[in-house]
C-alpha cells in the first residue's frame, strides 16, 4: 500500500489466477477488477475477453464497466503515483494553486506521467483529510496541511529511491 | 505526581498514538520510531498503544500517556519533540509546551456528546476486549433480549434519521424491510464517504470499526437480513486495512458467522470498495455497483428496501447510522432522543474541515447555532482572515454567508434556508475565496462524476461551467448570469438523483449571497490575493 508500484508484464496465466480467485464471490466485477489492476498496474486490455467469458458479459459491457470508474486505468501510470486532492476543502487552503504549481514544474497535466515514467499525478476528490488540508497519497502514504516544499520534497523522495537503486 | 512512576523500571507506560490516516499524515508513525528509540535509549518501558483519532485534528500528532492521574496529552507532536518529552517528565504527565492536559477536559471534547464516538480515540480498534470493556456488545446483547420487531421499534422512537444525507427515519426504512418477504436479505453499510469536508465514516472505519460491525449485526437481526456489505472507498486505504483485519477478527472470534453470541443470530459481513465514482455513494448506484455493473442510479420505485441488492429487500443505511445503532440499543431509544430539537433527535456528529483553525470532529445534539459551531468551536479560520463563506452539506450544498449564521443546526432549520445538514460537513472559507471559481467548480464536478443517465446533469453541468468561464471572463456577465440560473432551474428539476437535482444549490447560493463575485469580476479579480487566483 505504501510503496512503489512494481507489476509484471502481461501473464495470462496470472491474469486468470487473478479471475478465479475472485469469481465465486456475489458480484465478482470490482474486486476482480481491483486485484487485476494491483497486479499489472493497470487492466490491461488482453484481460477483457478473459472477465468477459468469467462473468458472462460481452467485452463491451467489460469496457463499459471498466471506464465508467475513474480508478481503472488503459495503462500503467508511472512508476509513483501521486494523487491530489482538488476538493473543496482542500481548496480553501490553497489546494489549488498548490496543485497547479506541482503540475507547472513537472510540466504535466492532471493524469500525465513524467518523461522518465517514474511520477503520475492524479486528481482525486476527498481523502478525508479535509480538516489537515491540503492533503495528498503518494504511493499510498498520506500527506497532510501540505506546503509546496512538503509536497515537493515528498515527491522528490520518491523519486530518489529509484534514482539511487 | 505519582511516585510510582517515577522509576521507569518499575511499570510500563502505555503511550496511545493515533494510527487515524489524518495522524499519519502529519508524522505520527515517525513519532512511534522515536518514541520507541528515546525509550529504548533511556531503558524506559514503554508499550505504545495505536488508536484512532479523537478527532482534534490541529493538534495531530495527539500523544496521550497514561498516568495515575489519567490520559495526559500532549501535541502537535513531532518526531523532534520526543527527547524533549522524555526529558520534562511526560511520563508521569509533566508540563511542556506542548502539554494539551486531560483530553476529556479540553473544551473542545468536553463540550461534545459522543454518544456514535464514545470510544473512538481512546481504544485499540482492533482489540475485542477493549472493545467489550467499552460497551460493545451490550447493544447487541440488548437486541437479543428484545428480538428483531422491539429493535426497530427502538430504532424508530429514537428519532433517528439517516446521517448520509436525505435524513429519512432509520426506523421506518427497517420496518419496510422487516415487513417484506425473501429467502435473501441485505444490510448494506454505505461509507462511499465521497463529500469534501466529512470524515466521520472514515474515522469509525480506522478507530472503532466493531462498533459498525455491531450496528450491522443488529440491523441484520432487526430486520431479519443474514448478508451484510460494507461498501468503502478507494480513497480510504488505510480504512479499508483496518476494516478488513477487524472483519477477520470478528470472525474468528465468533462475532460474525452463526450464533452470534452465543445466540441464533446469523449474520455474515464483507467489505467492497469503490473505485472511484462519487455518485456511487447514491444508493442505488451503490447497489448496481456492489452488483458489479456501471454505477448508475436506479429509478425509484422501487424502492432499495423492497428490491435492493440482488433484487432482495435491502437496508441502505450510512455508516454513521448504523454506527449509533448499538448506543441506542444499549442506552435505550429515549436517553438518544432526549437530545437534540424538532424533529432532529439525538446527535450529529459535526465535520467542521477546511480553513479552520479547530478542524475535526465535533459530535454535539442538534440545535447549535451555525455561527457558534464556526466562530466558537471551530474558532474562525486558519488563516486568521475573516470567515466568508461555509458550505454545509458536502459538493452538493450550499455556501452560507456569516449574515447567515444564526442558522440552527437542525434538519429543518438549514432546509428552511435551501442548505443541507447532509453528512454532516461544514468546510469554511476565508475572504480570499473566489465563489464564481467555487460555483464554477461545482459544475464542474457534476460534470466529471454525473452517471450519464440524465440529460440536465450529464450536458447541464458542463454547460455550466462554460458559462460560468464566460462570466470569469466578464462577458455579457449579467445575460450568463440568467442563463446559469435557468440551467440550474433545468437540473433542479429534470435530474433523477440529487446530484444533477442539487448541484445547483451551491451556484445559487454562490450567487445570491455573493453577487459581488459575479457581477463585478474586473473589478473584484484586481484586488484577490494571487492565492486565490
Ligand atoms: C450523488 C449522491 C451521493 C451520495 N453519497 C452518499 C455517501 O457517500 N454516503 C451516504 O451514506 N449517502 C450518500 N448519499 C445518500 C444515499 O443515496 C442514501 O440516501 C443513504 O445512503 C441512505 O442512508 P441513511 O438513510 O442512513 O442516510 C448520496 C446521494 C447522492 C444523490
Ligand atoms: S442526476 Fe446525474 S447522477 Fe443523478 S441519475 Fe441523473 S445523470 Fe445520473
Ligand atoms: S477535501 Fe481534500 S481531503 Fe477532503
Ligand atoms: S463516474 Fe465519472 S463519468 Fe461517470
Amino acid at each position: 500500500m505504501t510503496s512503489a508500484t512494481t507489476h509484471t508484464a502481461w501473464d495470462r496465466e496470472k491474469a486468470a489466477e487473478v479471475i478465479a480467485a475472485h469469481r465465486n464471490l456475489e458480484g465478482p466485477a470490482l474486486p476482480i477488477l481491483h486485484a487485476l489492476q494491483e497486479a499489472f498496474g493497470h487492466v490491461p486490455q488482453d484481460a477483457v475477453p478473459l472477465l468477459a467469458d468469467a462473468l458472462n458479459l460481452s467485452r463491451a459491457d467489460v469496457h463499459g464497466i471498466v471506464s465508467f470508474y475513474h480508478d481503472f486505468r488503459e495503462a500503467p501510470a508511472g512508476r509513483h503515483v501521486v494523487k491530489v486532492c482538488r476538493a473543496e476543502a482542500c481548496q480553501s487552503m490553497g489546494g489549488h494553486a498548490l496543485a497547479e504549481g506541482l503540475l507547472r514544474r513537472l510540466g504535466l497535466e492532471w493524469g500525465g506521467t513524467t518523461a522518465d515514467g517514474q511520477v503520475t499525478i492524479e486528481p482525486v476528490y476527498c481523502l478525508g483529510l479535509c480538516a489537515s488540508a491540503p492533503a495528498a497519497l503518494i504511493d499510498g502514504r498520506p500527506l497532510g496541511r501540505l506546503t509546496r516544499e512538503r509536497l515537493d520534497a515528498a515527491v522528490n523522495e520518491a523519486r530518489a529511491d529509484w534514482a539511487t537503486a | 505526581m505519582g511516585d510510582s512512576m517515577t522509576d521507569p523500571g518499575i511499570m510500563t507506560h502505555r503511550i496511545f498514538i493515533p494510527r487515524d490516516v489524518a495522524a499519519l499524515a502529519v508524522g505520527a508513525d515517525e513519532v512511534v520510531a522515536a518514541v520507541q528509540a528515546q525509550a529504548a535509549a533511556l531503558g524506559a518501558p514503554v508499550a505504545i498503544v495505536r488508536t484512532g483519532s479523537r478527532g482534534m485534528f490541529w493538534l495531530e500528532p495527539m500523544v496521550e500517556v497514561e498516568t495515575p492521574q489519567g490520559r495526559v496529552a500532549y501535541g502537535p507532536v513531532q518526531a523532534q519533540d520526543v527527547p524533549g518529552l522524555f526529558a520534562a517528565g511526560w511520563l508521569t504527565g509533566a508540563v511542556h509546551p506542548l502539554r494539551v492536559g486531560r483530553p476529556e477536559e479540553h473544551p473542545f471534547l468536553a463540550r461534545q456528546t459522543r454518544l456514535t464516538f464514545a470510544r473512538c480515540g481512546i481504544v485499540d480498534p482492533l482489540s475485542v476486549a477493549d472493545y467489550k470493556a467499552n460497551g460493545g456488545y451490550r447493544g447487541l446483547a440488548k437486541a437479543i433480549e428484545i428480538g428483531g420487531a422491539a429493535t426497530v421499534e427502538a430504532v424508530t422512537k429514537s428519532g433517528l434519521r439517516g446521517r448520509g444525507g436525505a435524513g429519512f427515519p432509520t426506523g421506518i426504512k427497517w420496518k419496510t424491510v422487516r415487513d417484506a418477504q425473501a429467502d435473501q436479505k441485505y444490510i448494506v453499510c454505505n461509507a462511499d464517504e465521497g463529500d469534501s469536508g466529512t470524515f466521520a465514516d472514515r474515522m469509525i472505519l480506522e478507530g472503532d470499526p466493531f462498533c459498525l460491525i455491531e450496528g450491522m449485526t443488529i440491523a441484520g437481526l432487526a430486520v431479519g437480513a443474514t448478508r451484510g456489505y460494507i461498501y468503502s472507498r478507494s480513497e480510504y486505504p488505510h480504512a479499508n486495512a483496518t476494516m478488513g483485519k477487524a472483519l477477520e477478527i470478528a470472525r474468528a472470534s465468533g462475532l460474525l458467522g452463526r450464533n452470534i453470541l452465543g445466540s441464533d443470530v446469523e449474520f455474515h459481513l464483507e467489505l467492497r470498495v469503490g473505485a472511484g465514482a462519487y455518485v456511487c455513494g447514491e444508493e442505488t448506484a451503490l447497489l448496481e455497483s456492489l452488483e458489479g455493473k456501471r454505477g448508475v442510479v436506479r429509478a425509484k420505485p422501487p424502492l432499495p428496501a423492497l428490491k435492493g441488492l440482488f433484487g432482495r429487500p435491502t437496508v441502505v443505511n450510512n455508516l454513521l447510522s448504523l454506527a449509533t445503532i448499538p448506543v441506542i440499543l444499549d442506552l435505550g431509544a429515549q436517553h438518544y432522543a432526549d437530545f437534540g430539537m424538532g424533529r432532529s433527535r439525538g446527535t450529529m456528529p459535526i465535520q467542521l474541515a477546511g480553513n479552520v483553525l479547530h478542524g475535526g470532529l465535533f459530535e454535539t445534539a442538534f440545535g447549535l447555532t451555525l455561527g457558534e459551531i464556526v466562530m466558537e468551536i471551530g474558532g474562525g479560520t486558519a488563516s486568521r482572515r475573516p470567515v466568508r463563506a461555509v458550505q454545509a452539506g458536502g459538493p452538493l450544498g450550499a455556501y452560507l454567508p456569516p449574515s447567515q449564521f444564526d442558522t440552527l443546526y437542525d434538519y429543518e432549520a438549514f432546509a428552511a434556508r435551501d442548505a443541507l445538514i447532509g453528512h454532516g460537513g461544514l468546510v469554511v472559507f476565508d475572504d480570499t475565496v473566489d465563489m464564481a471559481h467555487m460555483a464554477r467548480f461545482a459544475m464542474e464536478f457534476c460534470a466529471e462524476e454525473s452517471c450519464g443517465k440524465c440529460t440536465p446533469c450529464r450536458i447541464g453541468s458542463t454547460r455550466g461551467a462554460e458559462v460560468v468561464d464566460r462570466i470569469l471572463a466578464g462577458r455579457d456577465v449579467a445575460a450568463n448570469i440568467a442563463l446559469l440560473e435557468d440551467l440550474c432551474n433545468t437540473m433542479k428539476f429534470g435530474s433523477l438523483c440529487a446530484l444533477g437535482g442539487f448541484t445547483p444549490y451551491p451556484v445559487l447560493s454562490a450567487i445570491r449571497h455573493f453577487p459581488e463575485d459575479f457581477h463585478t469580476r474586473d473589478s473584484r479579480r484586481r484586488h484577490l490575493p494571487a492565492a486565490a487566483e
